[in-house]
């Protein structure tokens, strides 16, 4: 009986990857364990393994394919004997026999490639395939409502990665002062791929590798910078940034008061916050409330790639600590950057990222895909939202949402963390005290569920917020 | 438990990891252990007298913080020094212009010994706006950029990543200076002191941790809270040497630490040494003193105490005349006295400062 191989997802959030190498060819025995192929995503290389015993009767996806979507068929075996010719794709049993193993695999409290089976292969044979969404979302440029680069710049598609990258490597080329710590992110090129090829460029002294022990490494970092260096400190993940907390918070945040102004310390925490996808409660956090509690820190959460890197730059040259909070879901997006030698944005600036006049939709990072997805649909139900991008939590940028409401009269927040004093919860109390007069009805907060993260994938659906809810809110905000 | 049992079984272990060169680090731990060393370091008249009056204004500033607390001057925490000088001093006498200082929260006498003016740290203590954080650190928070002491810190444990970063900076930037990380036995038990021993071995930082066991963690002594109670093992597991050293006589501190740096600026990494001192005072001003007997302290203050050791020397081998220690004595004694007056007078600082030095402003 003929089995399909098909196109494995190997993190939470793969779409779709590269078939880079065949290491068996068509009429080749293979056996459980058998490497067949590489593949290649955007964050590493991996290998697909047989799990079956057979021959592999043909190859239905030749090596150097791009684009590949998850569970694709890649390759029929068949089993010994079997006429070859007979099996076709499609015609063996839809089921996932390939593993995948993450090349090196990386043997750390959770990983950028976490592996994730394949969507059906938990759930047996007959379980409806995902249906592969598209694999890079390439953002439509908003038209810009304030002009944060010259008229007629020319605008380069790029990934949030990329982005995130290029504002690294642009300052550390600027100054020698600024140098990148953390877990996998020399020669690993970077649990997500964030620190990909500054090794190379600026070796080993100012792109460190540290060992497990973020307590540890925030506090060198923070020390460090007590000096005048300017360490980017990437977390793996924010969750794990839990254990240094204490060096953000009582180190980081509070030294330059304490110390009646003498000693400043810049430094950027960064990394990927809040859920990704089926990882878990303790991997899905998101601690946008909690840093922007703290005075002494400015936290940045960018949407688009630009503001990614615009701001990431602008936190580097910060004399102060900053917490740079990034989104995995949307590393892989792709976005205009503006084409520059020098982009820099301000930090503590909201966006206008559309304009309406019915009702202000508020968020920042990923909350923005459901709040101008949620605006798009009520456009088409004669709604006019407005949607400000955050982009930075502290200082937060509350003249831009005061305008808005004055405008519209209306408000909805949306952001995927906890409901109970999240940032939702801030906008609402600043609202009260400074549009209060202007408001037609309560803010509604449309937010994270008030629950740990569960795994099960229609729980985890459930937990987070979704456009529906979103275009729900709106509607009660606007009597409809 | 009692305490004099406690101090007994920490000292039963005196055996030194990694002390291959401590022919001077005279392994102490016990009050007999304290008594001078017939083969202790010696040192000349003028460094003699050096130690003297640095060891003797932090005792008499230690001394006038505790008199102005009990006056309700001095607010929250205080933790004094008193006992411990000849840590701090002998460290100091050791390391040069450009090595840094990072402590805990018994931080004034590094802050004096790292030449910080005393009438700034003592209106720190007051709370005032000559303080050297303007009023805003209080006791546990003061830093100066310029003595390169970077505080100051009142979580325990800390400063040891911190003063690991120090080092980091120093390496990266090669320019040849050391961090001097201090902690007390308390701290030493703290996770992340090993996650920053392990880093600072694998990266050969240029750090000295220098591990004050005075034996008590507040009221906990050493034996209660440490399985191993040999502090100079601590870094075993990540190859860092480590000595035990009379942390009461002056000299077997300087000498010791003399080769922790020479070790750690050189390359060769960190190097731990765990300095056996006794705090005569409590942990802080509210200290109730019920875990350790009134002779312990008194025995240690009597027999093996910093100062008079250095006093004794000072008349007996180098014929210092009497007068003049009296003369070094009383000008300590002006200088305190000037620092408290100055602290009790120098204005609260302006209710402006409540929204000050939270953020520095951005450079364009």
């Amino acid at each position: 009986m003929a089995t399909d191989i098909l196109m494995p997802a190997l993190s939470p959030t793969m779409e779709e990857g590269k078939l880079s190498k065949w290491l068996k060819k068509a009429g080749d025995p293979v056996k459980s364990g058998d490497v067949l192929a590489e593949i290649e995503t955007d964050k590493a290389t991996m290998e697909v393994e047989a799990i079956d015993e057979g021959v592999l009767a043909k190859i239905l996806v030749e090596e150097g394919t791009e684009g590949v979507k998850v569970n694709t068929p890649i390759a029929i075996i068949a089993a010994e004997g079997e006429d070859v010719s007979a099996a076709s794709a499609g015609g063996g049993t839809p089921k996932p026999e390939a593993s995948a193993q993450p090349a090196p695999a990386p043997d750390m409290q959770a990983e950028g490639q976490a592996e994730k089976p394949a969507p059906s292969a938990k759930t047996g044979e007959d379980a409806p395939k995902a249906p592969a969404a598209p694999a890079t979302i390439t953002n439509k440029a908003p038209a810009p409502v304030m002009e944060e680069f010259p008229k007629g710049t020319e605008m380069v598609t790029t990934t949030v990665r990329e982005a995130l990258r290029d504002a690294m490597a642009e300052e550390m080329r600027r100054s020698d002062d600024v140098f990148v710590m953390g877990e996998e992110v020399a020669e690993y090129q970077g649990a997500y791929k964030i620190t990909q090829g500054l090794l190379q460029e600026f070796g080993a002294r100012r792109v460190v590798d540290t060992p497990i022990t973020e307590h540890g490494f925030a506090g060198i970092g923070v020390g460090a910078a007590f000096t005048g260096l300017r360490p980017i400190v990437e977390f793996m993940t924010f969750n794990f940034a839990m254990q240094a907390i204490d060096h953000i918070i009582n180190s980081a945040a509070k030294t330059l008061y304490m110390s009646g102004g003498q000693l400043g310390c810049p430094i950027v925490f960064r990394g990927p916050n809040g859920a990704a996808a089926r990882v878990g409660a303790q991997h899905s956090h998101d601690y946008s409330a909690w840093y922007s509690n703290v005075p002494g820190l400015k936290v940045i959460a960018p949407y688009t790639a630009s503001d990614a890197k615009g701001l990431l730059k602008a936190a580097i040259r910060d004399p102060n600590p900053v917490i740079f909070l990034e989104n995995e879901i949307l590393y892989g997006q792709s976005f205009p950057v503006p084409k520059l030698d020098d982009f820099v944005l301000p930090i503590g600036k909201a966006r206008i990222h559309r304009t309406g006049k019915d009702v202000t939709i508020v968020s920042f990072s990923i909350g923005m895909t459901y709040a101008l997805k949620a605006a798009q649909a009520l456009a088409e139900e004669g709604i006019e939202a407005e949607v400000i991008d955050l982009r930075t939590l502290r200082p937060m940028d509350t003249d831009t949402v005061v305008e808005s409401v004055k405008k519209t009269g209306r408000c909805v927040t949306v952001e995927e963390g906890f409901p109970q004093s999240g940032i939702g919860a801030e906008i609402s109390a600043r609202l009260m005290v400074d549009a209060f007069d202007y408001l037609d009805a309560p803010v509604l907060r449309v937010t994270g569920k008030d629950v740990p993260m569960p795994y099960a994938a229609n729980l985890e659906k459930l937990a987070l917020p979704n456009v529906a809810e979103v275009i729900e809110a709106v509607k009660a905000v606007c009597y409809r | 438990m009692d305490a004099a049992k406690d101090a007994g079984q920490a000292a039963s272990d005196t055996s030194r990891a990694g002390a291959k060169r401590s022919a001077g680090a005279k392994s102490g731990g016990a009050a007999e252990t304290h008594a001078p060393a017939p083969n202790a370091p010696q040192f000349t008249r003028e460094e003699d007298l050096h130690a003297y009056h640095e060891m003797l204004l932090i005792r008499r500033f230690e001394e006038k913080a505790g008199q102005l607390y009990g006056m309700g001057l001095i607010g929250g925490f205080c933790h004094l020094y008193i006992g411990q000088e000849a840590v701090v001093i002998g460290m100091q006498m050791a390391s040069v212009e450009g090595d840094q200082v990072i402590t805990g929260y018994r931080d004034h006498g590094h802050m004096l010994a790292c030449g910080m003016d005393p009438k700034g740290v003592m209106a720190e203590l007051t709370g005032r706006r000559g303080g050297y954080s303007r009023g805003k650190g209080g006791s546990m928070h003061m830093f100066s950029r310029e003595k390169q002491f970077f505080g100051g810190h009142g979580i325990v444990g800390a400063q040891v990543s911190l003063g690991t970063g120090l080092a980091f900076a120093d390496a990266y930037r090669k320019n040849g200076n050391v961090s001097l990380t201090y902690m007390g036995d308390g701290a030493a038990n703290q996770g992340q002191v090993y996650e920053s021993f392990n880093m600072a071995q694998l990266w050969k930082l240029p750090v000295v941790y220098v591990i004050e066991n005075n034996r008590y963690a507040m009221g906990t002594s050493v034996a209660r809270a440490s399985a191993q109670t040999d502090f100079s093992k601590r870094g075993i597991s990540f190859g860092i040497p480590g000595e035990q050293v009379d942390g009461m006589d002056v000299r077997t501190v300087r000498e010791a630490a003399t080769r922790a740096i020479e070790h750690a600026r050189s390359g060769q990494g960190p190097y731990i040494l765990e300095m056996q001192t006794y705090r005569y005072r409590g942990h802080s001003m509210s200290d109730p003193a019920k875990y350790r007997t009134k002779d312990e302290v008194s025995k240690m203050r009597e027999e093996h105490d910093p100062i008079e050791m250095v006093r004794k020397r000072l008349i007996e081998m180098h014929g210092v005349p009497e007068a003049d220690l009296k003369a070094t004595d009383a000008k300590v004694r002006e200088t305190v006295n000037e620092s408290a007056e100055f602290a009790t007078h120098d204005p609260e600082p302006d209710p402006a400062e409540l929204w000050t030095d939270i953020l520095l402003e951005a450079r364009a």
